[in-house]
């Protein structure tokens, strides 16, 4: 009386019963096909659109920067209680500080757990001067390989080789192209009193215009001496193996040392609060389809319980019990919930294809990568699946508690 | 045949005491069907069960075939009283006790013949084994439709359906099996074929038969006549062998 075959009789009396119901059938697929075309297309969409946004933003930032903190005035005595002190403070003109003990800082940071890298920054403002042109620019004094290990800078030249010898520097492209500069070529950096030469070794592309209009890497050493630093470092920039813990990180790194430190979320609300809009909208949207296409396949087997009556009857009385009526018609929703996912994911290769074929930016080039993940696509699927399996419930209910004498009398 | 009617005589296998069934109950339109009925049929017996329409005839015959509850009295089927079961219990029995033979709509018309043979053994094991596709055949073969095993039923005549659903009925051999009018929608001659293969399975299986039917002719050729009318027993009796003999070949 084991049930030896687990489902085979709920399977086989569910897949007669789908084909039986041609084009009803077709259609529900058809329903559940777009919905997980949307859910799929969409959410490879804006994967991809945040990757290629945060890239782009974030490619050439620290995720933690840790930095001296600000000079402030200190109040010449505290106010008695119960006085009310009415005084008026100028706030103090920021000059540029070094970070205390970096050099012992360093190794600190870097054996935090999670930290990847720890890169020491000398940065302050300037001018690079070239024959007649002039450019106010962003100098910043690293060591090449401690800063690549940060923002990947060597998979950002686009021509020369990126090298920081003594007077050597790695400059942006668009201030390549403002002051004639090719690997190779001199150019002046100027600050305040202080004026060196340095020798371009490559051109980086940032991702960003501005930024690659005032970008001049420099060694640490030439950064110092131009900025009037010896042996200091303005901030240490940090990157995380996590990108998320960011926050965290910097909120616990900001209890245990006594600098500045700002996380990326903090230093760019704007695209964090862009970013979360985004997901948020995009869960709605996946969410109501989601619901949508629960009540497609709900209906349709709602219509296909009453048109089966008879065959419930006739299959009750036979001695199908309640519990393999019921599963007969999860296992319908299981059923158009996984066909329907399986031509839905194509759908949305489909139109993802579509989308890195068609839709170019203006130099041509594709907007950005969207790939479907093998992970989505099974993710989407499942949910799918288990979404038919519940948009049966109700339906399968309702076949099982009729009455199979009313349902054979019919 | 002997052996058939000495085992039949030594037990009973269907015993309703005092069976009341009301429809629509606490509503306006509340209608007693049956009043407080009794019956007794034994192992091996084949009954016809006659009367005018709204006697209680399918309703009785529902009880009996547990796909319909009573509202008071007592029932004992093969020894089982089917009071206190629940829905589970109740398919179960169904399952192991009873085979149907309805008017209409009888197949599934979803399946070929064979798949509507084959049904109730893929309900209670998830598959179909090789000894029941033999049985289906067998059985198949039996009634006549060796060549209409892969038909829809729609493909089918009124007659043959009515024989698929005879063989299906009869695949688990179950002790009882039992008949809404099964020659209701049939000319004389398929009805006449179908009645016939009814009695050689009882000739040849032993097996118990309730008759619901209106022709006076097929009751005749039954060996017990019960006649409902408004919902009790009115008459009850043996048909007399002469009767039978000469319909039955």
């Amino acid at each position: 009386m084991a049930t030896a075959f687990w489902l085979g009789f709920e399977t086989r009396v569910a897949v007669r019963f789908l084909r039986e119901g041609r084009l009803q059938t077709v259609l529900i697929m058809v329903g559940v096909a777009a919905g997980v075309a949307v859910i799929a297309y969409i959410s490879a969409l804006v994967t991809g659109l945040q990757k290629n946004t945060f890239d782009k933003t974030l490619g050439g930032q620290a995720h933690v920067t840790v930095q001296a903190l600000e000079d402030v005035v200190t109040p010449a005595r505290a106010p008695v209680a119960g006085t009310v002190l009415l005084s008026e403070t100028q706030a103090k003109a920021q000059r540029l500080r070094s970070v205390a003990n970096w050099q012992s800082m360093l190794p600190l940071l870097e054996r935090r757990p999670g930290v990847a890298a720890v890169s020491p920054i000398v940065a302050g403002g300037g001018l690079a001067v070239r024959g007649e042109a002039t450019q106010s620019v962003a100098v910043s004094g690293v060591d090449l390989d401690r800063y690549d290990r940060v923002v990947r800078l060597r998979e950002k030249v686009v021509a020369g080789v990126a090298r920081l010898e003594p007077g050597e520097g790695i400059i942006g492209i668009e201030l390549a192209s403002d002051l004639g500069l090719r690997p190779g070529d001199r150019f002046t950096v100027l600050t305040g009193n202080v004026s060196e030469t340095v020798r371009v070794t490559a051109l980086v592309d940032l991702g960003v215009r501005e930024l690659n209009r005032r970008t001049v890497i420099v060694p640490l050493r030439l950064a110092q001496s131009l900025l009037g630093l010896p042996g200091g470092a303005t901030s240490l920039d940090l990157a995380l193996t996590d990108v998320w813990s960011a926050k965290t990180m910097a909120q616990q790194m900001r209890r245990d040392f006594p600098y500045k430190v700002e996380s990326w979320q903090e230093t760019n609300a704007q695209l964090v609060s862009a970013l979360n809009a985004q997901s948020v909208s995009t869960g709605l949207i996946r969410a109501i389809v989601l619901v949508v296409v629960v009540l497609g396949i709900a209906s349709v087997l709602v219509v296909s319980v009453v048109q089966k009556r008879r065959e419930i009857g006739i299959l009750r009385a036979m001695g199908a019990t309640r519990g393999q009526m019921v599963r007969v018609f999860l296992v319908q929703g299981g059923i158009v919930g996984a066909v329907g996912s399986v031509l839905g994911l194509a759908l949305a290769l489909l139109m993802i294809f579509l989308f890195t074929k068609f839709v170019r930016g203006a130099d041509g080039q594709a907007l950005f990568v969207i790939t479907l993940p093998l992970s989505l696509a099974l993710q989407v699927a499942m949910v799918a699946s288990i979404c038919g399996v519940l948009a049966a419930i109700a339906p399968a209910r309702r076949a099982a508690s009729m009455d199979p004498a009313q349902a054979i009398r019919i | 045949m002997a052996a058939v009617n000495a085992r039949a005589a030594s037990s009973e296998l269907i015993e309703l005491a005092d069976v009341h069934k009301s429809y629509n109950i606490g509503l306006p339109t509340e209608a007693e069907v049956l009043h407080g009925l009794s019956l007794t049929i034994k192992k091996g017996e084949f009954v016809a069960l006659i009367g005018p329409s709204g006697s209680g005839k399918s309703t009785l015959l529902n009880i009996v075939g547990l796909l319909e509850g009573m509202t008071a009295g007592s029932y004992r089927i093969n020894g089982t009283a089917v009071a206190s079961l629940d829905d589970r219990a109740l398919t179960l029995l169904r399952r192991d006790t009873l085979g149907f033979v309805f008017q209409f709509h009888h197949l599934l018309p979803a399946f070929t013949a064979l798949e509507n043979v084959t049904m109730p053994g893929l309900i209670r094991e998830g598959r179909v084994s090789r000894q029941q596709l033999e049985r289906a055949r067998e059985l198949l073969d039996a009634v006549g439709l060796s060549g209409a095993m892969n038909k829809r039923p729609s493909e089918l005549s009124g007659g043959m359906q009515q024989r698929v659903a005879i063989a299906r009925a009869l695949v688990f051999d179950p002790p009882l099996v039992l008949a809404d009018e099964p020659t209701g929608n049939l000319d004389t001659a398929s009805s006449d074929e179908v009645f016939q293969e009814l009695r050689r399975m009882h000739r040849e299986r032993g097996t118990s038969f309730v008759i619901v039917t209106h022709d006076p002719r097929l009751a005749a050729r039954c060996d017990r006549l019960v006649e409902l009318v408004d919902g009790k027993i009115a008459r009850d009796e043996l048909v007399s062998k002469v009767t039978v003999s000469g319909a039955d070949p």
